[in-house]
């Protein structure tokens, strides 16, 4: 047989002429490009704006560009130093420690034969409806050097001393740590599921022991999720305010959040000052995410580790399956059992203390009763849920349209769209609230000292949040469902209406239950942000603490967490999956 | 009817992928033109990457092309000199998607009404009179019994079928099938494909077929057209295409054949004689007329190879060789003869099986050999 040649390419025709640029601009002006152009400028205004004044005050001095604000976070005796060794041990120790956790867990729960795997799943559902501030609050009542209950009860009488102290900077990465480690457990879940087990399997065939498949063929392939959940956990932990606030400010031990903090509650208030540090927040978290970005320069080599899910053949633990379930136990114990027990026991004592039978006689409903009959804690129960109910509401509608623009079409400026939408992501809350005080405290609109400015911050915040739910919801639908409706007849709007959002429903309705309740237990921007009258529930439990109020507070946090509870088993019983999956940044 | 007219579109000219050396740009249809008359059901046939797909869905109005033209009966749907593309919503054809494109939020009848339910109002036929049509058209597809089932819970042949039924509602002029077999399993898609032919038949539809699968193509079309790299190389019944392939591409992609090259010798009224390497062959009633010569390719189909372990006659086209392997495929058998430097490829009735090695003579009839231009 002979080879012939191929057939010459076609030449092709000269095309016709272009089209006059006021031609082109008419055809284009189709309704979807005014919605990107509105889309654009609303998505730009929350991510952008707040930075530009941030930045622009803080460098402002009273003549023209100036560094002062910054000599005077940095400079001198502002300890600076320890604030930085602090911010960083604090977020790299706590993303080692929830990532090291969720990692093992994930591992456990996904490719092996033990027992107890319903309680991981339970386990991670406490971030979400146990808030930081509750859960660090809860860790004072179990870790306080005199009062916890784990020095009181388990080592005084076995040791004979308190080694157990909770204010210190292992405490705050203990705690922290605990608090994200269902978060990189979810994503690591979702990570192992999907990796092919053949490529396992193949290693196995080669001779290779589980170890050796563990170190040389599991970790590589697992390497661009682990780096990505490495970078939420940092930048969370980094951005948390919280555990810092709660934990650090009684023994001085300042991290970035926690010194903004204090500096905005000194007299005189120096914005100059805390512009400077919520800039340095800003920056390492910026670069905490460049790193990323480039340890996942070769990630696109790793595409066997996405797509469809597959169902690995279990290992069986044998002799070692009572030793793991019995750490599962543990770590259900440690994470949820502790936490949440303690919070309902000292919400029924009048002063908090040890179990006794002394303490058990003393045990009332006083502290409910209390709460039920304060004012303010019914204002800040509405004020959360209408700010919980509206960012949803807001964000889920723009997020809707957002992601179909950047997912379904190409028009121009989707990928800056895409970058805008997913900014706030980077900026912690704290550096934010502290933007927005800027822009409302200059800007002429009576925004600043109402609930509106914290509905834009919150909007802000869970934008990128609700872009996750809203792409993912479009990335899911077939393209073929929309064309098809298209070549039946149907025109934009009616396929948008009629087929795009009911399919996306449920993937936004997701999204929406899980901005609603983020939004419950925001603090960190809030504690800026919020004014006499415009309390919510999280900075209800703020004022508690800074008041003393520790059975208070145990009371609010225990039906702050029934509500919570309520609205997760809500959204499931709307058929949403709610988790955290969705929460993958970076 | 439909005209395409030297349809063309590229990859990587528009958009916002727009690259510098815009002279590169990748033709996904480098000029395409074909006719499909009415009551036609006309196959787009190629390898993947060919353009079949672009070209449909260029038709469909879901692409929008470089340049060229697309007229069905007397509207322009695209027109690139005029800077006519009319939106696919408003073309008004009817299409069966690779998927389906089921909307799983929808039951089996809203899928089916919903082409009526968008019609503009002044043209949308009342609710009883679009129950009525839907009902009909169901019936035609045999789901009458599946209409207010959820469409996620048909099997794969319903939902071949519902999707089928809710292009045939607005009774377009033109059906368009992206592959629509193909996601079922072999046995069933045996079966739809004389469904398919009959219901298109039955109901005089004019559609156009996009598969790469040429079995497929040769039972259910009345016409093929083969497309390779963007352009189409062979329009022609599935007879015609089968045994006169136009190209070298058309017969190595329909079917198998033996390819050997040759000189034309001489051309006495329908027998050409072509000088091989393996000695001179004779061909009957070919489709071309090669000029004395002149290079040609031809193309002998394994099945019109006479195999056989009896001394050579001394006939025309005879070729003395050696078996080196034969495959058992069931209902045949393929040996591979060593003929000096060629391998022809033979396929028999599976009572004839040649040990490997055996001598063995080969007859071709000159009927049976088939002449393809080298370019």
């Amino acid at each position: 047989m002979t080879i012939t040649a191929p057939p010459a390419p076609p030449t092709p025709r000269p095309l016709p002429p272009p089209e006059s640029p006021l031609a082109r601009i008419r055809r284009r002006l189709i309704p979807q490009v005014l919605l990107v152009g509105a889309a654009m400028l609303v998505v730009g205004y929350l991510a952008i704006v707040p930075l530009g004044y941030l930045v622009h005050d803080t460098f402002t001095g009273s003549s023209g560009i100036s560094f002062s604000a910054f000599a005077r976070a940095y400079g001198g005796d502002s300890q600076s130093g320890r604030m930085l060794l602090n911010s960083m041990g604090f977020a790299l120790g706590s993303a080692l420690l929830a990532l090291s956790t969720g990692t093992v867990l994930a591992y456990v729960q996904v490719r092996t034969d033990v027992g107890f795997k319903g309680l991981l799943f339970a386990a991670s559902m406490v971030p979400l409806i146990v808030p930081g501030i509750l859960y660090a609050a809860a860790w004072i009542f179990l870790g306080d050097p005199s009062i916890g209950l784990i020095n009181t009860l388990l080592l005084k009488p076995l040791t004979g001393a308190s080694p157990v102290n909770v204010f210190s900077v292992w405490g705050m990465i203990w705690v922290q740590g605990l608090h994200l480690a269902p978060v990189a457990f979810l994503l690591m879940v979702a990570a192992f599921r999907m990796m092919d087990p053949s490529l396992e399997e193949s290693a196995a065939m080669s001779g290779a022991s589980r170890p050796t498949v563990l170190r040389r063929i599991t970790l590589p392939l697992m390497r661009p999720a682990l780096i990505s959940a490495a970078l939420l956990m940092f930048v969370q932990s980094l951005e948390s305010f919280e555990v810092p606030g709660l934990l650090g400010l009684q023994n001085g031990i300042y991290v970035f959040t926690s010194r903004i903090y204090f500096v905005l509650r000194a007299y005189p208030i120096d914005y100059g000052a805390a512009g400077a540090y919520a800039i340095g927040l800003l920056a390492i978290a910026a670069a905490g995410v460049l790193m990323a970005g480039w340890l996942q320069r070769n990630a696109r080599g790793f595409q066997t580790v996405t797509g469809k899910a597959f169902r690995p053949q279990l290992i069986q633990l044998g002799r070692a399956r009572r030793w793991v379930g019995a750490g599962v136990i543990g770590y259900f114990v440690f994470t949820v059992v502790l936490p949440v027990g303690v919070l309902v026991y000292a919400s029924l004592l009048k002063f908090y203390a040890a179990p006794s039978m002394a303490a058990l006689r003393t045990m009332t409903l006083d502290n409910y009763a209390a709460v039920l009959h304060m004012p303010l804690a019914w204002t800040a129960l509405r004020n959360s849920l209408y700010l919980g109910v509206g960012a949803a509401t807001v964000v889920m509608l723009l997020a809707a349209v957002v992601s179909w623009v950047v997912v379904r079409t190409d028009l121009p400026g989707r990928r800056l769209l895409d970058l805008l939408a997913f900014t706030p992501i980077v900026i912690p809350g704290l550096v934010l609230g502290l933007a927005l005080a800027f822009v409302y405290l200059r800007v002429p609109l009576p925004i600043y000292g109402t609930l509106a400015i914290l509905l834009i911050s919150y909007c802000t915040r869970y934008l990128p949040y609700g872009m996750r739910y809203a792409s993912s919801a479009m990335t899911q639908m077939s393209r073929e469902l929309e064309e098809s409706a298209t070549v039946c007849g149907a025109s934009w709007p009616q396929t948008f209406r009629r087929v795009l959002v009911p399919l996306a429903s449920s993937g936004i309705l997701a999204g929406w239950v899980y901005i609603l309740v983020v939004s419950f237990r925001e603090l960190s921007s809030t504690i800026l942000l919020y004014s006499p009258g415009n309390e919510v529930l999280s900075v209800l439990i703020w004022e508690q603490f800074e008041n003393g109020q520790f059975t208070t507070l145990a009371a609010i946090g225990v039906c702050m967490v029934a509500i919570l509870v309520g609205l997760v088993f809500l959204a499931y019983r709307l058929g949403a999956r709610v988790g955290l999956l969705s929460n993958t940044a970076g | 009817m439909l005209i395409v007219d030297s349809l063309r579109k590229s990859y990587g000219s528009t958009g916002p992928h727009r690259r510098p050396d815009d002279r590169e740009r990748v033709f996904a249809v480098g000029g395409a033109s074909f006719e499909v008359h009415d009551g036609e059901l006309f196959t787009l046939l190629g390898p993947s990457g060919c353009g079949k797909t672009t070209t449909l869905r260029s038709i469909a109005g879901l692409e929008r092309p470089d340049d060229g033209r697309i007229t069905l009966t007397d509207r322009v749907l695209f027109d690139a000199a005029r800077r006519v593309n009319v939106p696919a919503s408003q073309r008004r054809l009817g299409m069966v998607f690779q998927s389906y494109a089921i909307w799983p939020h929808m039951n089996v009848f809203k899928n089916v009404s919903f082409p009526l339910e968008v019609l503009p109002r002044a043209r949308r036929p009342r609710r009883a009179e679009i129950a009525e049509r839907v009902e009909r058209v169901l019936e035609v597809t045999e789901l009458t019994d599946y209409a207010d089932r959820s469409a996620t819970k048909l099997s794969g042949g319903q939902q071949q079928r519902l999707a089928l039924a809710r292009a045939l509602v607005i009774q377009p002029e033109l059906m368009l099938l992206d592959e629509p077999l193909s996601n079922l399993d072999a046995k069933l898609r045996e079966n739809m494909r004389f469904e398919l032919k009959r219901l298109q038949r039955e109901l005089g539809l004019t559609a156009i077929y996009v598969t790469h699968d040429q079995s497929e193509a040769l039972v259910m079309s009345s016409r093929i057209a083969v497309m390779n790299k963007g352009s189409i190389e062979q329009v022609g019944k599935p007879r015609e295409v089968y045994t006169a392939p136009a190209t070298r591409f058309v017969a190595e992609f329909i079917g198998t054949s033996n390819f050997v090259t040759g000189i034309v010798a001489s051309v006495r009224g329908e027998e050409i004689t072509v000088d091989t390497v393996e000695g001179r062959m004779v061909s009957r009633g070919a489709s071309i007329r090669p000029a004395v010569g002149s290079e040609v390719l031809l193309s002998i189909r394994p099945e019109c190879v006479g195999l056989s372990v009896a001394p050579l006659s001394g006939r025309m086209n005879e070729w003395a060789g050696q078996v080196l392997t034969r495959a058992f495929l069931g209902d045949a058998v393929d040996h591979v003869v060593g003929v000096s430097k060629l391998e022809i490829r033979t396929r028999s009735n599976p009572t004839l099986s040649i040990e490997p090695g055996t001598r063995v003579s080969l007859t071709v009839d000159p009927d049976k050999v088939t002449l393809v231009p080298v370019n």
